[in-house]
């Protein structure tokens, strides 16, 4: 019997809840770690990029208005429909990064297990990084973090779903909405994510993936001045590029999670610097009084 | 109604005893300029010449980044929190034990009027040291890990608006979690940081722990962008924001930038209208309008404009400007001809786009720099005095109909420091303050600072929190 003719698969961006094909028309092979021919990708230009930020920056609202409780079971719905697509993400993982299979097992069960840490943070970072303060006066004062609004990610090259996770979903359980853009080479895991997030309940808009070089988007993403802020890790290991994003950055005063010297083991327990860093400390004083 | 007149009650100088040159104070001792350049100090109500001081070049800069370093290293990083700790309330006590000579340098070298630096700045000063001694041995709950770190050096540059305050602001909490320090003090107000130095070898402070470099914007930047410096702390304009924040790119060095703003001051029909009068009089008359988080737009609800700017201009006339040193003064000189200039040159700038200016009669003194406190109706959001910083007793009135209203025009900048909100309903307080994009927000009140609440902006008033435990925790390096 001859053997079945496989499908081959070209991919889209994931943009505002949709998968619109790039605007450029581009797109490029994905292969294996070693060469194999696996998808046509999207090749996001710098138009798909600024068309991104505006998705993002309309489902602010909508997102960051959400109830802790509402975001903590929507970041768990995503964790239920990646267990579906379990298999898949292991098959792309081991392709693309080149892994064992149990390897490549063991690297998806901590990135669904990771997402679901963060999901469970979502109602309880207010309580460890708020406060009230006892300022020496009748007043009644506290603090609030909240979110800092539209967040840039360049997620890992290396690490295409464990490092994907682990800068996904700690800048989205705090409230802000996410432009990421994929590893280049090892782009599957991303967009198979796309899908559940689009199956799942995450609104339009809050996150939005883009495939393609890095170099091609992240100058724009981190000048762009309706940014307000970016993860450098996707540019580990470059200094100067990371270096450049942080002075285009500057011209907005983004706030900037710093490249890495080197892409990081993304096993261990990541802490809570990352959804921090996306979060802004807001200050209510108000009148003691009868 | 008649006026009631006050007669002068100028408080002594003689309390205080200025030098007529000061050097740097690095590693516990003040020391010459290397190439002996010297810039003077003004009484910007006078004009006087107060003192001579030290210019620091990039050599001294880096004189006293190593002397930071070698106390780092040696000594302060081997203490422990609790002798930390024990310094920083030294430090308090003596500041409590000589508030009126701080309170009288800082007038006569800030402009600011003496019942401002005797009742708010200096009473803070201590707080603040009082606040950070405490957390010294108690790092390892202040949420950045069992056992947090200190960064190493501290590059600590400051305005001139709260000379002594911000310095407190940066020195206290960095102190406290093991950090040494260098901090350059504004090229106008210098003077308490250098009676400051004087306090740290009162206290009997390590040498080197803390060092102060007097100088201009090029000092600033030598410090800033020194190679051995491992943090930067940084109060001042956006526009220098963003410099350091470029200098420090592609480095190591951490960065907390707290910038510029233009706050909303909003009020309701339902407000208490005196209370919110004295409230807008503080929000930006307050320290002659120097302060980033001043109340510089005013927000008005259409329906009560007209009674609270007649309230408002009636109020404004029983405010007394003049000498700092009289304890009757309540609007002081401007701190220096270069600020006047640019106070002068916006409110020029806001008659011309059109808008409406007024001032209640006042006599300035012949000498000094002086500004009235000035009101504009007619703003609309595009004219310039109601964008940009202009950092004097100038204030801007807009109107709005809606809640909704209000906060769209209040989040209508770029920056995101500070508001105000003037309403009896509690419940719109609350939806205000989420509303609304900035890092304070009073409500039926304005311009209130304590060392256990965090301070800081939102967009381009910069990144970072002083004051409280986020405050500390821009000192620390570890999980959060």
């Amino acid at each position: 019997m001859a053997e079945r003719l496989a499908v081959k698969k070209t991919y889209k961006l994931y943009v505002g809840g949709k998968f619109p094909r790039s605007e450029s028309g581009r797109s490029y092979e994905v292969t294996d770690a070693k060469g194999t021919f696996l998808a046509n990708a999207a090749w996001a230009s710098r138009k798909d990029a600024r068309d991104a930020v505006v998705a993002a920056r309309k489902a602010v609202g909508g997102w960051s208005g959400a109830t802790a409780y509402n975001r903590g079971q929507v970041l768990y719905r995503v964790a239920e429909v990646m267990e579906g697509r379990h298999s898949q993400f292991v098959d792309e993982v081991a392709a693309g990064e080149g892994l064992s299979r149990p390897k490549a097992t063991a690297a998806v069960d901590e990135a669904i297990d990771r997402w679901v840490w963060y999901a469970g943070w979502s109602d309880k970072i207010a309580q460890v990084v708020g406060s009230s303060n006892p300022v020496a006066g009748p007043y009644f004062d506290f603090s609030v973090p909240e979110p800092t609004g539209v967040v840039a990610v360049l997620a890992p090259q290396q690490s295409s779903l464990l490092g994907l996770v682990s800068v996904l979903a700690p800048a989205i359980v705090g409230g802000n909405t996410v432009v990421l853009t994929a590893s280049a080479e090892r782009p599957l895991p991303a967009i198979t994510l796309s899908e559940v997030l689009a199956t799942s309940d995450v609104p339009g808009g809050v996150v939005n993936i883009l495939t393609g070089p890095l170099g091609d988007t992240a100058p724009i993403l981190a000048a762009h001045m309706d940014v307000n802020a970016v993860d450098l890790a996707g540019a580990a290991g470059d200094a100067e590029q990371a270096r450049s994003l942080e002075l285009a950055a500057a011209d907005n005063l983004k706030r900037v999670v710093r490249a890495p010297e080197a892409e990081p083991d993304w096993i261990a327990e990541p802490g809570l610097d990352r959804i921090a860093a996306y979060l802004e400390t807001k200050t209510v004083w108000h009148p003691v009084g009868i | 109604m008649t006026k009631f007149e006050y007669a002068p009650a100028p408080e002594s100088r003689a309390i205080v005893d200025i030098k007529s040159s000061y050097g740097l104070f690095v590693n516990g001792e003040f020391v010459e300029p290397t190439d002996g350049s010297m810039f003077k100090s003004v009484n910007p109500a006078t004009e006087e010449v107060l003192a001579e001081i030290a210019s620091a070049g990039a050599e001294d800069v880096d004189k006293a980044v190593q002397a930071a370093r070698r106390a780092y290293e040696r000594t302060w990083s081997k203490l422990s929190g609790r002798d930390r700790g024990k310094y920083l309330f030294r430090i308090a006590r003596i500041i409590q034990e000589r508030a009126r000579e701080l309170a009288v340098l800082e007038s006569i070298d800030n402009g600011k009027p003496i019942r401002e630096s005797r009742d708010v700045d200096i009473p803070l000063v201590a707080a603040h040291f009082f606040y950070y001694a405490g957390w010294a041995d108690k790092l390892g709950y202040a949420g950045a890990g069992p056992d947090p770190k200190p960064y190493g050096v501290a590059a600590q540059v400051i305005p001139w608006n709260f000379p002594l305050l911000m310095l407190s602001w940066k020195i206290a909490p960095a102190l406290a979690a093991g950090n040494t320090v260098v901090l350059k003090p504004a090229e106008t107000t210098p003077l308490t940081a250098l009676l400051f130095a004087e306090i740290c070898q009162q206290a009997g402070l390590p040498p080197g722990v803390v060092n102060i470099v007097t100088g201009a914007g090029d000092t600033g930047r030598a410090l800033v962008e020194h190679p051995g410096v491992d943090k930067v702390a940084f109060t001042g304009s956006t526009e220098v924001g963003k410099q350091i924040a470029r200098s420090v790119a592609g480095t190591a060095k951490k960065a907390t930038l707290e910038l510029g703003g233009k706050a909303a001051n909003i009020v309701f029909d339902d407000a208490p209208i005196d209370q919110a009068v004295e409230g807008i009089v503080n929000g930006i008359f307050f320290n002659q309008g120097h302060v980033c988080c001043a109340g510089s737009r005013l927000l008005v609800q259409e329906s009560v404009y007209d009674d609270v700017l007649a309230r408002l201009k009636r109020r404004l006339g029983t405010l007394r400007v003049g000498d700092p040193l009289d304890k009757n003064t309540d609007i002081g000189a401007i701190n220096s001809a270069e600020q006047l200039t640019r106070i002068r040159e916006l409110s020029e700038v806001g008659e011309a786009e059109g808008a409406e200016r007024w001032s209640p009669e006042c006599e300035l003194p012949e000498r000094g720099f002086w500004f009235p406190p000035t009101v504009f109706t007619g703003v609309s959001q595009a004219h310039r005095i109601a964008r940009e910083e202009i950092f004097g007793p100038v204030l801007s009135v807009l109107t709005f109909r809606t809640p909704a209203e209000a906060v769209e025009k209040a989040n209508n900048t770029p920056f995101g420091l500070s508001a105000g909100v003037w309403t009896d309903k509690g419940s719109r307080i609350l939806w205000m303050a989420q509303q609304l994009r900035a890092g304070v927000v009073w409500a039926n009140t304005f311009n209130r600072f304590d060392p256990t609440s965090p301070f800081g902006g939102y967009k381009e008033s910069g990144y970072g929190r002083e004051g409280g435990r986020h405050g500390l925790l821009a000192y620390l390096k570890g999980e959060h």
